[in-house]
């Protein structure tokens, strides 16, 4: 441990496998020109379900980034959260082995598990029989195993663990980190992805009342428009390198942001519009641990479900937590150009927060116009502005709502 | 300003008896809960044998929604909970809702209704083109694994912070760890911890057969989980929950509730090794014990009793055994370290809250609960492992520890109300 504490969890890497980028500046290029990248899926096995429409990561190569020894044993999600550590630990100039291994952490969170790697193994039990079953089911499909793997990959001995969460967690996972960075650990591997896509998994989700099943890409996922029709999933998410700012500013890395408040509240699974209550009792909540007046916050990244019932309720709760302000602060969703990817959604929302504040530009929310709500919702082309202090918000399909605020690097320093 | 964590409520649901009352007279008197498995044709399979609940919905008062939809786990979760909920005096109605929250864990959560519907979809494994016409509507229940947290949370109207937990086999040390820190940081006054699995279905038990982790003993179940026993073979799966009230110490006291211990504290390391695999030295658990006993600022020597993971698999024992010797030193040999999964097997991510609830009771009753089936000491193992019969001892300061899948490393320490010593 380094002496000198700020108590400030200063994010210091970014890692992202998205649908709309593999690595952090392709994904913040797609963001902030809000390109649209959702689209028919095409993995094999899905074409036949009433869920059409999804954010895929294409071209991704497991085998460029990640060992074969990894590779055999591991899910698609696990082929992402690797992928995504690793240039995340790079970034951060954490690449190699670290010198005290019990000074890194690492935590995930997970809404789906290894869902391609378990239909298989599924496929060779009850198609052939138990014997068939391979010896890396047991770690490949269940929701522990991207934080297993990034742990072993990296060397990493740190408090690690896994929130296995519906999409709020992504928020919640942060938080876990930020607070193990309070408590004394240097450094903290943190995020989330998922990986969806496989035909049971896809089975899985038709029962969710918010999902999307419009099978036109452009007209498939338009929060806050009496167009709205549910939401689109995705694939891929990011993970960060999150540390104590003043040991960031020892080694002379970059503070990218600090993670400054966080809140999470429960107001049940569907019932939108009492989320309302529970989305402002936690942007209230994570604006008081941050010390943050509403009036500074400069951007809001909306969790913009889709649902006019729970766009409703968040535009509401906006207005709730942040007063006469929340009606005229930037209020984007740049998700709607790739999807929901669970648990990742919101991680590749910070992603997206922090590379607002870096850039001074808040980037639009693709398809959406015509908004029928009281906000001010940045759509078609992005808006420069000053961006100091971000708002993130997340709600997830069993009724978790959560709000983090993530301050601009430059201006935590001291 | 950290505060205080008491433990105000426990609920059990365990093989051998539902409810805490079944689950103490269960271990106090050393029996085992193993058998062959009756939840499933276990046949062509290795291992066959397992620790079930005998459990209907119905008789613990779950209404008919609960009983038709929720995965068994879930309707473990909710009776152990309210049994908790119950015995803390709690009166939900009047609690701050948003300072009430819920953290419980799964290890592999709706897995088996999974697996059922996948049947259904896919004609038995015969297309990977799954028909989804056939799956059940609420199937999205099973695939999400907040659902866990989710219905319990909905049970007792909390809306403070609603987590699950899925850590591996640590899951319920880390589930009653992370609300441990939600109430000793100040986010919640009230947390409902604990875990549940039900986990006993074919895809769970052929891939532990797959990489011979479980007990292939399917002549004699009742023997068949031999925690520390030189004959051991793997362990004997499980199933159940447990639950507990966690409470503000001073919010308890101010409400006159009967304080049953307190948690401590709690860490947990990755090993960094190997996904299934454990060394020999143990260094990763040893670090987690010594952190908690650093935030109760306690002598190694004040350690009454480990309650072991001891899941009866080689290296699990002697990693187990290294660990607790590095961290208590001499003192480990003057300390009993039992495995109640010799009586109630191995439920994966729920094992680890129905150890703490184990321990909950040792402080309660002055009783450390024995390791049944132990005969056979394995030199590798040389500690004091409470052989087959409970044992009466003072006890103030006791320790659950825990191994997982993907090197979860955990321990959480629990103090009777006697004896504190800040």
């Amino acid at each position: 441990m380094s002496k000198r504490r700020s108590g400030r969890a200063a994010v210091t890497g970014i890692g992202v496998v998205a649908p709309n980028g593999l690595s952090t500046d392709a994904y913040w290029k797609s963001v902030s020109e809000g390109l649209g990248v959702l689209d028919l899926i095409t993995r094999e096995g899905c074409e036949h379900l009433p869920l059409r429409v999804a954010g895929e990561v294409r071209s991704f190569d497991p085998a460029a980034l990640v060992e074969d020894r990894f590779l055999v044993q591991t899910d698609r999600f696990s082929h992402f959260a690797m992928a995504a550590a690793a240039l995340a630990l790079d970034d951060a100039g954490l690449g190699g082995e670290p010198a005290d291994p019990y000074s890194v952490g690492v935590v995930t969170a997970a809404g789906s598990g290894g869902g391609e790697f378990g239909q298989r193994e599924l496929q060779k039990l009850w198609g052939q029989g138990s014997k068939f079953v391979g010896p890396y089911q047991s770690i490949a499909w269940f929701y522990a195993a991207s934080t297993g793997q990034i742990s072993i990959r990296g060397g990493l001995k740190g408090p690690c663990g896994v929130v296995a969460s519906d999409e709020a967690g992504g928020l919640d996972s942060l938080a876990h980190a930020a607070r193990a960075v309070r408590r004394g650990t240097d450094v903290m591997v943190v995020g989330a992805a998922e990986a969806p896509l496989a035909p049971y998994s896809m089975v899985c989700q038709l029962g969710y009342p918010e999902l999307s099943t419009l099978d036109d890409p452009d007209r498939a996922y338009r929060p806050f428009t009496e167009k709205a029709c549910g939401f689109v999933p995705a694939e891929g998410g990011a993970l960060l390198v999150v540390e104590d700012e003043d040991r960031a500013r020892e080694r002379g890395v970059p503070v990218r942001g600090v993670v400054a408040g966080h809140a999470a509240t429960f107001t049940g699974t569907s019932r939108w519009a009492e989320s309302r209550e529970g989305l402002a009792h936690a942007i209230t909540g994570a604006l008081d641990e941050a010390g943050v007046a509403p009036e500074e916050i400069d951007v809001v990244f909306a969790d913009a479900l889709g649902v006019p019932e729970a766009d409703r309720a968040e535009a509401l709760a906006i207005a709730d937590a942040l007063g006469a302000h929340g009606t005229r602060v930037p209020v984007t969703a740049p998700k709607t150009g790739f999807g929901r990817a669970y648990c990742g959604a919101p991680v590749l929302d910070t992603v997206a927060a922090l590379l607002a504040m870096e850039h001074g530009l808040v980037p639009p929310t693709p398809n959406v116009f015509d908004v029928c709500h009281d906000l001010d919702l940045v759509t078609s082309h992005a808006r420069p502005a000053e961006l100091r202090t971000a708002l993130v918000l997340s709600r997830g399909l069993m009724g978790s709502n959560a709000a983090l605020v993530v301050r601009r690097g430059d201006d935590s320093a001291r | 300003m950290t505060r205080r964590v008491a433990v105000t409520g426990i609920g059990v649901v365990a093989p051998g008896g539902i409810g805490a009352t079944a689950f103490w007279d269960l271990l106090a008197e050393g029996r085992t809960a193993t058998r062959g498995i009756t939840l499933f044709d276990p046949a062509g399979l290795r291992s066959r044998i397992a620790a079930e609940c005998d459990f209907d919905p119905f008789e613990h008062g779950l209404d008919a929604n609960l009983c038709q939809h929720a995965d068994r786990y879930i309707q473990f979760a909710v009776v152990a909970a309210r049994e908790a909920v119950r015995q803390s005096g709690l009166d939900t109605g009047s609690l701050d809702p948003w300072r009430t929250a819920v953290s419980l864990g799964s290890a592999v959560g709706g897995t088996t209704r999974l697996e059922h519907d996948y049947v259904l979809v896919s004609e038995s494994g015969r297309r990977w083109d799954v028909d989804h016409t056939k799956a059940d509507p609420k199937l999205h229940l099973a695939f999400a694994p907040s659902t866990l947290a989710s219905t319990v949370a909905e049970q007792f109207g909390a809306r403070g912070p609603v987590q699950t937990v899925s850590t591996g086999c640590t899951s319920g040390l880390d589930a009653v760890g992370y609300a441990f820190h939600t109430i000793s940081e100040g986010r919640a006054d009230v947390c409902i911890a604990g875990a549940s699995d039900s986990p006993i279905s074919p895809i769970t038990m052929a891939c532990f057969d797959a990489i011979k982790a479980t007990s292939p003993n399917n002549d004699d179940p009742e023997h068949a989980s031999r925690p520390f026993d030189a004959r051991r073979d793997g362990f004997v799966m499980g199933e159940g929950a447990a639950v507990l009230v966690l409470e503000d110490y001073e919010h308890a006291r101010a409400r006159g509730a009967d304080i049953l211990c307190e948690i401590s504290g709690y860490a947990t390391y990755g090993n960094a090794y190997h996904m299934t695999g454990l060394t020999s030295e143990g260094l990763e658990m040893a670090r987690a014990i010594d952190s908690t006993l650093d935030q109760a600022r306690l002598d190694p020597t004040r350690i009454d009793y480990v309650n072991a993971h001891g899941s009866g698999t080689r290296q699990n024992d002697r990693h187990e055994t290294a660990a607790v010797k590095r961290s208590l030193g001499a003192h480990a040999y003057e300390t009993p370290m039992s495995s109640i999964k010799s009586m109630v097997g191995h439920s994966l991510g729920a094992i680890g809250a129905i150890e703490v609830a184990a321990c909950v009771l040792a402080l309660h009753h002055q009783v450390v609960p024995p390791t049944a089936n132990y005969e056979t000491p394995d030199p590798e193992c040389d500690l004091d492992y409470v052989p087959r019969t409970a044992r009466p001892r003072k006890l103030e300061h006791v320790l659950s520890v825990g191994s997982g899948f993907g090197g979860f490393q955990s321990a959480v320490l629990l103090s009777g109300t006697g004896g504190r010593t800040r």
